[in-house]
């Protein structure tokens, strides 16, 4: 994506008797190179068992305390959750602030890689930038489908009903992949840029907690101090929020959810673009 | 293997490359390469030598497509690098300074995965993965995480991942720094046989004088970013006034009489002597050892012992950077 030129120049001479995958077809190539690296990454949390649970487990615990914490939230006038139930507004919130927390996190497998010789060895390959950059995305994007999945087992169980059914439940599932690849794009592209793990948390954490405080998450911006309902309609994690919770309401207006996920996805899209990018300024840096 | 593009060029070639970064606020950049030019012949082990910052890290990284010079053309088999990195790409292997497995998958899952990138199939990358553990002597650990690999099995694994897909030029970031010395021995062994068996070209940076002379068939000595001398090592070697003679003779008082002997004879220069040792340069130290040994019989001198003493490149660092290796390193 961000190559400088699209050689057309073949190296000369390939050796007899290799298998070669097309190099030709360049999307080929970087779903090929995505789905490589996405592997290792699924691979390295199943062996971090302890990690793993963590991972899991988290959103759990975050769904059953804030659920208890803030219960009586919603006998403020003004708080519309339409059910009374606090756990059936909070569900959608904890997912997308549980897709937010732990994409804040990706760029630290870029750091990783950059102290030890990885990143330098991926770069000198035909690997394209645009396939590092997915494959770190393609992670977060699993582990926030299983994450957003668990929560929804948790919160039924709990006893929360979300009238929008399955189509609610998949708007979030969109809604929480989106806001994950939106955050990871920005963590990785600020672990290239800072190439220190100790910066690119601190920054990271700059960034990640007051989008979640400044957003409809986990209480209802109704009942919020007006400024903070006027920076929440730039917030994408407010728009991840609005848009799962109406989808998962009775009576859905498609017009809230529709064009919020449309501002997602978009701004996915500019992410993403931005962290290749950010590749260009390491490369200059080493 | 296939012959280069062209016969005529060369496998690496790197011509006045200039590479500065920025020092931080107010300093003057650092000029980490300061026209640098070099030409590697295909199918040879080329070192560059030189201590930690003479450029030699920079160099690879430019002709592996790491970074970019900031002005200078550098060509891979004749693609240049800057303009046509892809192509460079799938052609190079990299074995960079620092340790390029990744920890949390074995050393075969490392393999596979650095040939399925450079395009090898599945089927063909775990083949090749299996021959190369077993050259490595890694087929024991091969399915153990990298993690709990010794520094000479992980530097022998970083070595293999850069030969998975075959690459026509191998550059090897300082592959023994850090190693004790049997796993430096081994090592060396290995790449001297990779090198005759792979008929790769190996672009070598090294700062260990022994390893440069062991390994490379030619070499460069680097500093302040510029080449101060290239040559073979003997070349090298020999470009230095001659061999060192040492003489020793039996009874001290004679030492006199031996130095003046020594003297005479010509091509002998530099004789000093201290105690009952003589020292002094000759050209070609094998042949003058007849013809001082003569003379000292001649003079009535008798001779405890003679050693001719080839200069190390040490010397020829010493000498061409103006200063010790040691000193600089």
């Amino acid at each position: 994506m961000s190559a400088p030129t699209t050689a057309t120049l073949t190296p000369p001479g390939t050796p007899d008797g290799r298998t070669r995958v097309p190099q030709g077809v360049k999307v080929e190539r970087l779903v090929l190179h995505s789905a490589y690296l996405t592997a290792r990454s699924v691979r390295t949390l199943f062996r971090q068992p302890a990690y793993m649970a963590i991972t899991l487990v988290q959103p759990i615990i975050w769904l059953l305390l804030f659920g208890n914490l803030f219960k009586s939230v919603v006998d403020i006038p003004g708080f519309t959750a339409r059910s009374g139930n606090y756990l059936e507004f909070l569900t959608p919130g904890v997912v997308i602030m549980t897709a937010l927390f732990s994409s804040g996190w990706a760029g630290t497998v870029y750091i990783e890689d950059m102290d030890r010789g990885v990143m330098d060895r991926l770069l000198a390959s035909p690997v394209r930038r645009g396939a590092i950059v997915v494959g770190t995305l393609a992670y977060q994007a699993i582990t926030t489908v299983v994450q957003t999945l668990i929560i929804f087992g948790i919160a039924y169980t709990a006893g929360a009903r979300f009238p929008g059914g399955a189509s609610g439940v998949a708007v979030t599932v969109a809604a929480s992949v989106l806001i994950s690849v939106i955050i990871a794009s920005l963590s990785d592209a600020i672990a290239l840029l800072v190439r220190q793990q100790e910066a690119l948390i601190g920054i990271s954490q700059f960034i990640v907690l007051p989008l979640q405080f400044l957003s409809s998450s986990i209480i209802d911006t109704r009942v919020s101090p007006a400024w903070v309902r006027h920076v929440a309609r730039y917030n994408p994690v407010d728009w991840a929020s609005t848009a799962a919770r109406e989808a998962l309401s009775s009576g859905t207006d498609w017009g809230v959810v529709l064009p919020r996920l449309g501002f997602l996805l978009a701004l996915a899209c500019v992410m993403a673009w931005l962290a290749t990018r950010a590749f260009r300024t390491y490369q200059r840096s080493i | 293997m296939s012959a280069p593009p062209s016969p005529s060029s060369p496998a690496l070639a790197a011509e006045d490359l200039v590479k500065t970064y920025p020092a931080g606020r107010g300093a003057d950049r650092v000029r980490a390469l300061d026209g640098l030019t070099i030409s590697v012949d295909a199918g040879m082990v080329f070192g560059l030598l030189g201590p930690n910052g003479a450029g030699k890290s920079s160099t690879v990284k430019i002709l592996s497509t790491l970074s970019r010079a900031d002005s200078g053309r550098a060509h891979v088999l004749g693609i240049d690098v800057a303009r046509h990195a892809d192509a460079v790409r799938a052609s190079i292997g990299l074995v960079a300074q620092k340790p390029s497995s990744d920890p949390m998958g074995s050393g075969r899952e490392n393999l596979v995965l650095a040939g399925q990138i450079q395009g090898l199939s599945r089927a063909a990358a775990r083949a090749r993965a299996a021959e190369l553990l077993d050259r490595f002597n890694l087929g024991d650990a091969a399915d153990r995480l990298a993690k709990t690999y010794s520094g000479g099995m992980a530097r022998k694994l970083d070595v293999a991942i850069g030969l998975m897909h075959r690459p026509r030029v191998l550059f090897l970031d300082e592959p023994t720094t850090g190693l004790d010395p049997e796993a430096r021995a081994e090592m060396w062994a290995e790449i001297g046989r990779l090198a005759a068996e792979e008929q790769m070209t190996v672009l070598l940076t090294t700062h260990y004088l022994e390893e440069a002379d062991h390994l490379a068939q030619r070499l460069a000595i680097v500093d302040r970013g510029r080449v101060v001398i290239e040559g073979t090592p003997s070349e090298l070697k020999d470009q230095l006034r001659g061999d060192a003679v040492h003489v020793e003779v039996s009874d001290a008082t004679s030492a006199g009489t031996a130095r003046a002997v020594l003297e005479r004879i010509a091509g002998i220069r530099e004789v000093t002597s201290s105690g009952a040792t003589l020292r002094a340069r000759v050209d070609r130290g094998a042949r003058a050892v007849p013809a001082v040994l003569a003379a000292l019989d001649a003079a009535g001198v008798e001779v405890a012992s003679v050693t001719v003493a080839r200069p190390s490149l040490d010397d020829v660092y010493l000498r061409y950077a103006g200063r010790s290796f040691e000193v600089a390193a």
